[in-house]
């Protein structure tokens, strides 16, 4: 469970990005945020990810205050999460088999049983066919498919995406939209901000809209 | 523990992965390395060979007591009884003059020196071993000795080695001092290498820590980089020093056998050997320590 309690961010340089914002999404429930460009909905993915901080208010994700937690428990909370960004950060210097494997390296996988999960992984994402390949050679779209594959190989138990479909065209999007969903039907809980109005048609998720770092719907 | 293991082996790993990717850079830095640690090692063991070769030479703080040409039986008794009593004495041995002759007579080129003269022109002789080396000791006992009204002469056997030590004494603080230098050099040059590979990385440190990677994951592969630079910089001074020993090995051994000396150029044992490996890798690793803490850790996901 995720959940913000009148949770503000204020930047150094004086910015307001969030202001008292307050939601609960359940475990397994699926939630897109939505919002213009600078809404603050990055702002809001990052602090559930503990890469920044709130000003004020409380984000309690799985029981744990986010903000109250030290140096060295916020890896084993990022271990919870799945995370899709929309510059992908893949390494560019691994082949795709590679960049998969990372977080279950992180995690002390064992190899054989994460050989396997990689390319589970892979399969889920329709890229099995190209775990040597470098991401460089991929499409966008198998980028951010690539960038999924990771997120999810060692079965997060949340799944946060920011803007994952923002450099792609509307059928990719589409299928990324649809491994999202699949994944949310297995349980997972999932988190996307967006602010691609077409992607929230006919879907019957929960929607967060964020209008200058307030939440209006 | 097996977690633990599969951390470190994947580390180890990606350490050598990473000293691979730049072979050049990888050779360049384990040469420096390499010479860094010869020189002071170098020094160390020429050191340890001088030291050996002159106790070759000198088996310890002796002095030559010569009585006088006409001392009689019963001086050199006394003299005997007086060895025997004075504290600083360890042993003696006494050569009778005839003995003297003889060795003398037997010494090459010697031989017909002798057939000139009428008699023996040799006194009787003791040499003496002191219990301890110190000047002092030496010097009080050699006093003491001369007072004696049947010697003529006391000679201070030991005074070059005792000056040779004081040579090796100020080598081996030389070598300290040039191993001190060096080894600042040695972690310069891993922290310099491992801040650019840091820098070189930031991109690949960041995606790891976005993904729930701990700081002792991130710096674990650095840490054993520099270990491993530190210990195969190690080994390349233990080769250098192993040539330079096996190239004038034959030279010395020849010169030795014209002082009729069987002398053996000593190389590093295999404890030295092993401390010089441990403290090489302790420095990479120090090195690598310094430089990740200064740098990587301040690295945080933008």
């Amino acid at each position: 469970m995720i959940s913000f309690s009148e949770v503000s961010k204020r930047y150094p340089n004086g910015f307001e990005a969030l202001r008292n914002v307050s939601f609960t999404v359940e475990t397994g429930e699926m939630a897109l945020i939505h919002g213009h460009s600078g809404a603050g909905k990055t702002t809001l993915l990052r602090l559930i990810a503990a890469i920044e901080r709130s000003t004020t208010g409380s984000v309690i994700v799985n029981g744990q205050d986010v903000g109250r937690l030290n140096d060295a428990a916020v890896p084993f909370l990022r271990r919870n999460f799945g995370l899709v960004f929309q510059d992908q950060k893949l390494l560019f210097d691994r082949s795709v088999f590679e960049n998969v494997l990372l977080p279950l390296q992180i995690s002390g996988f064992e190899s054989k049983a994460a050989v396997r999960r990689v390319r589970a992984a892979l399969d889920k994402v329709g890229l099995l066919d190209k775990e040597k390949a470098r991401p460089i050679t991929l499409s966008g779209g198998e980028q951010q498919r690539l960038c999924i594959a990771r997120a999810i190989v060692s079965r997060p138990s949340i799944l946060i995406a920011d803007e994952p479909t923002s450099n792609l065209d509307m059928e990719y999007a589409k299928d990324i939209m649809a491994i999202f969903k699949s994944f949310h039907q297995v349980g997972v809980t999932v988190l996307i901000s967006t602010h691609d109005v077409e992607l929230l048609g006919g879907t019957p998720q929960r929607i967060l809209t964020l209008s200058h770092g307030e939440l209006t719907g | 523990m097996n977690i633990w293991l599969s951390y470190h082996w994947h580390a180890l790993a990606l350490a050598f992965k990473r000293l691979a990717l730049i072979p050049f850079s990888t050779l360049l830095t384990l040469g420096v390395i390499g010479i860094a640690f010869s020189l002071p090692a170098g020094i160390y063991v020429f050191l340890e060979n001088v030291e050996t070769l002159s106790g070759q030479f000198s088996s310890g703080p002796q002095l030559s007591l010569f009585l006088k040409l006409n001392a009689t039986q019963s001086e050199v008794g006394k003299t005997e009884s007086f060895l025997k009593e004075n504290p600083h004495v360890a042993s003696f041995r006494f050569i009778p003059k005839a003995s003297a002759l003889e060795q003398f007579k037997e010494s090459p080129g010697l031989a017909g020196v002798m057939d000139g003269l009428e008699g023996n022109p040799l006194p009787d002789a003791f040499v003496v071993t002191a219990k301890d080396v110190s000047t002092e000791t030496l010097k009080t006992l050699s006093r003491a000795l001369s007072e004696l009204r049947q010697v003529e002469h006391v000679q201070l056997d030991s005074a070059w080695t005792q000056r040779l030590d004081a040579l090796l004494k100020l080598g081996r603080l030389a070598a300290w001092m040039l191993s001190v230098l060096l080894s600042l050099l040695v972690i310069a040059v891993v922290f310099n290498t491992i801040r650019l590979q840091i820098l070189t990385m930031r991109d690949e440190i960041e995606v790891a820590k976005l993904i729930g990677a701990t700081n002792g994951f991130i710096c674990r592969p650095f840490l054993y980089f520099g270990t491993i630079q530190g210990l195969v910089g190690g080994i390349v001074a233990w080769l250098i020093i192993s040539l330079g020993i096996h190239l004038t090995d034959e030279p010395v051994k020849h010169l030795m056998q014209l002082y009729e000396t069987d002398f053996r150029l000593y190389h590093l044992s295999m404890g030295d050997s092993l401390i010089m490996f441990l403290f090489s890798a302790g420095l990479g690793w120090l090195g690598a320590w310094l430089s990740v803490v200064s740098h990587l850790l301040k690295i945080e996901p933008r």
